[in-house]
């Protein structure tokens, strides 16, 4: 199964995705990961001013069946939420690119390592087969 | 995802990957967890019917002369009571009162057939063949060569009358049959939704005509094929007990408020003097279900403690119910936070979520009696 992977954003292993914007960046989860999840119905997002490192826990999203935690693709401030997800968490899957944005951040020095669209549609291939 | 070559399949694998559906891995089987989507595939076996390849449970064939004394002493039950065409749900219990498994024992004319957890079919069979020395009974694993699906739904009774099945049949009543004409089945009317429906045994070689010929029976009347996802999340709302969660070798029948199926007064069976002792010094701890009062949603393994206190029990199955719109749960807790009303916290990634007791079950099976 072929899933959206926009050329003008970068990628985690994590499958987080994330649009850098000079200091700031936004962040949320793949098409790959909302389809792997199934419906999601529940997100716990972080508070606004808190810090974390990359690849540090941000917060987690449920399905019916299971919880998975959400990874900070690059260290930084949590600037804003969006909190529209907390009532209307399917948006996630109807739009993981768009309204099911997670958070915004400002981004901490050093951006490590992220996948381009390329490097990570060829690893969601590697992991399904 | 890689797999490993040795899980198994069932024979309709291929049906459920054209099908569209997400296969996992289950009690060593790989099984589809979902085709269109959880919540979609719940709501159609509460509102119409769904359809579930459940050929990884493991059946065993129990004849002889000392079927029934060989059954009654493995199983808590009073198989005694179980007529011919009639079925019942019963357990396996150790000498100390742990649960080896729950099962399903249906009585055939001239043998009993007992349905068994997929992760346990060797452990189960084991246990049953150690304690038949000295029985004049033969008892056979035919779980390689029959398959088995269940029909679930308020629809399932018509569907199952448009193929020529029995849909006449009593709760818990079993019966061979032949649908379409000429493939024969056995049809039980059991399941693990709480919704009315059936489930129907057949030889492996035939269970992908019996799966397209019900998919396509029940078509108009919104019969949708499910997965496990939904199997779970539907008994779950139910409360119906899932061997490895509820019920492990460590839980006995009473703390997991099936004392109902351990019938201490039909004669001796395995676990019978554990059996008798726990009851009468009465359980410790118990199953209790539970909503969360607070933003978050239980899950299995998850810590409960006592408000802004220690810990005092887990978790065993906890999800958003798809029915009922709340964030519910079951676990073990002692006795003295287990009536209704009691409050406690449960654990969500390090934070305490205030929970209440509330009644089980979470929803009331509409079972056609």
């Amino acid at each position: 199964m072929a899933f959206n992977t926009p050329q003008e954003l970068q990628y985690a292993r994590s499958h987080e995705w994330i649009r850098i914007e000079g200091e700031t960046a936004t962040i949320g989860i793949t098409d790959y990961a909302q389809d792997a999840l199934g419906d999601v119905v529940y997100i716990d997002l972080p508070e606004v001013g808190t810090s974390r490192d990359a690849e540090a826990i941000f917060g987690a999203v449920e399905s019916v069946k299971a919880a998975s935690d959400l990874y900070m693709p690059v260290a930084g401030e949590v600037i804003e939420v969006n909190e529209a997800l907390i009532d209307n968490p399917e948006m996630i899957n109807s739009d993981p690119y768009g309204a099911g944005w997670m958070i915004r951040i400002k981004v901490a020095q050093g951006v490590g390592a992220l996948l381009s669209a390329e490097a990570y549609a060829a690893f969601v291939e590697e992991i399904q087969h | 995802m890689t797999q490993p070559p040795e899980w198994q399949r069932t024979p309709l694998y291929a049906r459920h990957v054209a099908l569209g559906a997400r296969m996992v891995e289950f009690g060593g089987w790989e099984m589809p967890v979902q085709y269109r989507g959880i919540l979609h595939e719940h709501q159609a076996v509460r509102s119409a019917a769904g359809l579930f390849d459940i050929s990884h449970m493991g059946e065993f064939e129990v004849s002889g002369r000392d079927a029934l004394a060989f059954l009654q002493l493995v199983m808590t039950q009073d198989i005694a009571a179980i007529g011919v065409g009639q079925s019942n749900y019963a357990l396996l219990c150790r000498a100390d009162g742990g649960i080896v498994d729950d099962t399903f024992v249906y009585h055939l004319p001239g043998r009993y057939l007992v349905v068994v957890n997929a992760a346990n079919i060797a452990g189960d069979f084991a246990w049953m063949q150690q304690h038949s020395a000295g029985f004049d009974v033969t008892l056979t694993d035919v779980s390689a060569t029959m398959g088995m699906l269940a029909l679930q739904g308020p629809q399932a009774e018509a569907i199952l009358g448009e193929i020529g099945g029995d849909a006449a049949l009593p709760f818990h009543g079993v019966a061979e049959a032949h649908v379409f004409g000429d493939l024969p089945v056995l049809i039980a009317r059991t399941g693990y939704t709480g919704e009315d429906g059936f489930e129907i045994f057949c030889a492996t070689a035939e269970l992908e005509r019996l799966w397209d010929g019900l998919l396509a029976a029940g078509a108009t009347a919104g019969l949708q094929p499910c997965g496990l996802g939904a199997r779970d999340s539907l008994r779950f709302e139910a409360c119906l007990a899932l061997y490895g969660h509820e019920i492990t070798t460590a839980t006995d029948p009473y703390m997991a408020r099936l004392g109902w199926v351990g019938k201490l007064g039909k004669g001796e069976f395995i676990g019978r003097a554990a059996l008798q002792q726990i009851k009468a010094a009465g359980a410790s701890r118990r199953l209790v279900g539970f909503e969360m009062i607070e933003r978050g949603i239980a899950r299995a393994e998850y810590e409960i403690r006592q408000v802004g206190g220690a810990a005092i029990g887990i978790v065993t199955s906890g999800m958003p119910s798809p029915t009922l719109g709340k964030n519910l749960g079951m676990g073990y807790v002692p006795l003295e936070f287990s009536s209704e009303g009691s409050e406690f916290d449960v654990i969500v990634r390090e934070r305490p979520v205030r929970a209440r007791v509330v009644k089980m079950p979470f929803y009331k099976p509409k079972y056609k009696k």
